[in-house]
């Protein structure tokens, strides 16, 4: 993995998923385009996993605990080899496991968690990582949460009891794009700092630029410290195709051939 | 009960290193014993239960066995939604157990008292639902709750209830459990109830009146096979519960019975009702009609009705 295109493969992966919405009718699109930056620093450079052994007792855990990324996450499994990339043409249709929110782990490999309802994937991945102490496996656990998914108090009981156990094998990634489902998150929020307020609950907590996949790759690489970790990753809602950045309409909307044709030109995928 | 739980936990805990105990910040010095013997096993998980149902759930996806205990109301309605999706929906053996169940904690008013969880959480898939009687059933249902791979909401009291039963019964989850012999009505109930179904057959016997006394500790799945032979049986089943009187045992029972004709179903529950005054839990059984004196009258009338119907 050390010679892979990080750029080149978010490229790739944000054009499949935009295919996916143009084909399935799928929402979420720019929920799913601010997170992929994310999803490749920690799928192709982080987490300790092997596709070939995807229960492995021993591997680090990610959880989309905003499982409306699911289409992202799937693309990206699929891209790391947990299962086959034309199992995806498959999405959304009538019997498929892909649906707009992650399955059940039992049933596909690489899933840890079945999200979708927000609030759920943090008290999920403390879990596993209190099993990982009890059992003496040093593995870690990785949450992505999104910054709309904070209004939920469970993040913050989750936040609370992550902090008291010294949970530092837990890492949560914000991937803040400043909107939620209808409105600027700072306007339901009152804008305050996701890092202050993580710090406040005794976190190690830091703001970081969400697409800027270098710095991604070596704060989520540091080593445990004895405090749960977030990282507040600024990202922008649609990145990565100039007519749907930071437009909220693609929270809902899915695209026309003729955009999605524009999309890739952009990408420089074709 | 809970010294019964307490106990049997630490004995288990001790034997099975997959047990995790997670409290939800009560239990003051009941765990101690558990807390030495295995001290990374025990998580207070504080006030917060909707996290501590979701760790329990991220515990069991590592192959470990939590146990998440407290206070009846604050460990079903509270965090239904991580019951429902953390714990059911992905099939993961957790065991849930609520304590100071029904009317229990009657002085300290509807806020603690749960007479709607057995309905709320029977309607969860994958869930299976245990009421034992005494001290003696709740064991066997913690040691039956750790041999299956399943989710398990364990419904038990608070202290000081007596032991009904003098040895271990055959327990198994799904099974009743006949307390004693009777030929002219069957009266089943469930968890703390079953005491007072005992009694309340003592006042039927002194009007002539003999009664089949089940207890019913699992009200999910239910034993259809013995449903199906008392209802053969009896020409007047009475349910008795602590419990409002929508969706719990007397519904599990109606839902499976519904069409069988002959049997007539009496319900023994509490109202459909918050009380707004407090009282310690024999008075606010008292004022629900589920003494076993006002129990025997109401079975009394309702064999009464059931023998002048069928009269010619």
């Amino acid at each position: 993995m050390s010679d892979i295109d990080l750029d080149g493969t978010a490229r790739l992966i944000r054009s499949r998923i935009i295919e996916t919405s143009h084909a399935s009718g799928m929402p979420h699109l720019g929920s799913c385009l601010s997170l992929v930056d994310i999803l490749v620093a920690a799928y192709f450079k982080v987490l300790r996993i092997d596709p070939a052994h995807p229960l492995d007792p021993n591997r680090d855990r990610f959880i989309l605990s905003k499982g409306h990324g699911a289409p992202a996450l799937y693309q990206i499994l699929a891209l790391r080899g947990f299962f086959n990339t034309a199992m995806l043409d498959n999405y959304g249709a009538d019997g498929s496991l892909f649906g707009e929110h992650p399955c059940t782990p039992d049933l596909l490999p690489g899933i840890e968690a079945a999200t979708g309802s927000l609030g759920h994937g943090l008290p999920i991945a403390l879990g596993m990582a209190l099993a990982g102490r009890i059992q003496k496996r040093a593995y870690r656990v990785m949450a992505v949460l999104g910054d709309g998914e904070c209004n939920e108090g469970s993040v913050w009981e989750a936040a609370m009891v992550a902090a008291a156990q010294c949970l530092d094998r837990v890492m949560v990634i914000v991937d803040a794009n400043g909107w939620q489902a209808t409105d600027r998150s700072a306007s339901i929020t009152g804008g305050a700092s996701l890092a202050a307020k993580f710090r406040a609950f005794g976190w190690d907590a830091r703001d970081i630029d969400g697409h800027d996949s270098r710095a991604l790759v070596a704060l989520m690489s540091a080593p445990p410290s004895g405090r749960p970790v977030a990282l507040i990753a600024h990202t922008v809602k649609g990145k990565g195709v100039s007519f749907m950045e930071d437009d909220n309409n693609w929270h809902y909307r899915s695209p026309p051939a003729q955009e999605v044709a524009a999309a890739q030109a952009e990408l420089g995928v074709l | 009960m809970r010294n019964a739980f307490a106990d049997e936990i630490t004995k288990l805990g001790h034997e099975d290193q997959r047990i995790v105990l997670l409290s939800g910040d009560i239990g003051n010095r009941l765990f101690d014993t558990f807390k030495a013997a295995a001290p990374g096993r025990f998580i207070n998980a504080g006030i917060a239960e909707a996290n501590m149902m979701g760790m329990a759930a991220g515990l069991a996806l590592s192959g470990l066995r939590p146990v998440v205990y407290t206070i009846t109301p604050f460990a079903t309605t509270r965090c239904l939604e991580q019951i429902k999706i953390d714990i059911c929906y992905h099939r993961v053996p957790v065991i849930i157990v609520g304590t100071g169940s029904g009317l229990s904690y009657g002085e300290l008013g509807p806020t603690h008292h749960s007479c709607e969880d057995i309905a709320i959480l029977r309607a969860m898939p994958e869930m299976t639902v245990v009421c034992p009687a005494d001290g003696v059933e709740l064991r066997a249902a913690l040691n039956a709750a750790l041999a299956q791979d399943k989710p398990v909401y364990l419904r038990i009291g608070k202290k000081g209830e007596p032991d009904l039963h003098a040895s271990l019964p055959d327990f198994q989850l799904g099974k009743m459990i006949t307390m004693q012999g009777g030929a002219d009505l069957c009266l089943i109930a469930t968890g703390n109830m079953v005491a007072s179904a005992l009694e309340t057959a003592k006042f039927l016997a002194e009007r002539g009146l003999t009664a089949r006394v089940e207890s019913m500790p699992t009200v999910k799945p239910l034993d259809e096979a013995r449903l199906g032979d008392l209802f053969a049986r009896f020409p007047l089943i009475a349910v008795a519960e602590e419990h409002g009187p929508i969706g719990g045992l007397f519904g599990a029972i109606a839902e499976w019975g519904a069409g069988r004709p002959g049997t007539r179903l009496l319900r023994l529950s509490a109202p459909d009702a918050f009380p707004h005054f407090v009282g310690s839990q024999e008075w606010l059984r008292e004022q629900a009609g589920l003494t076993p004196p006002q129990m025997a009258r109401a079975i009394e009338d309702a064999l009464v009705q059931t023998r002048l119907r069928k009269a010619p």
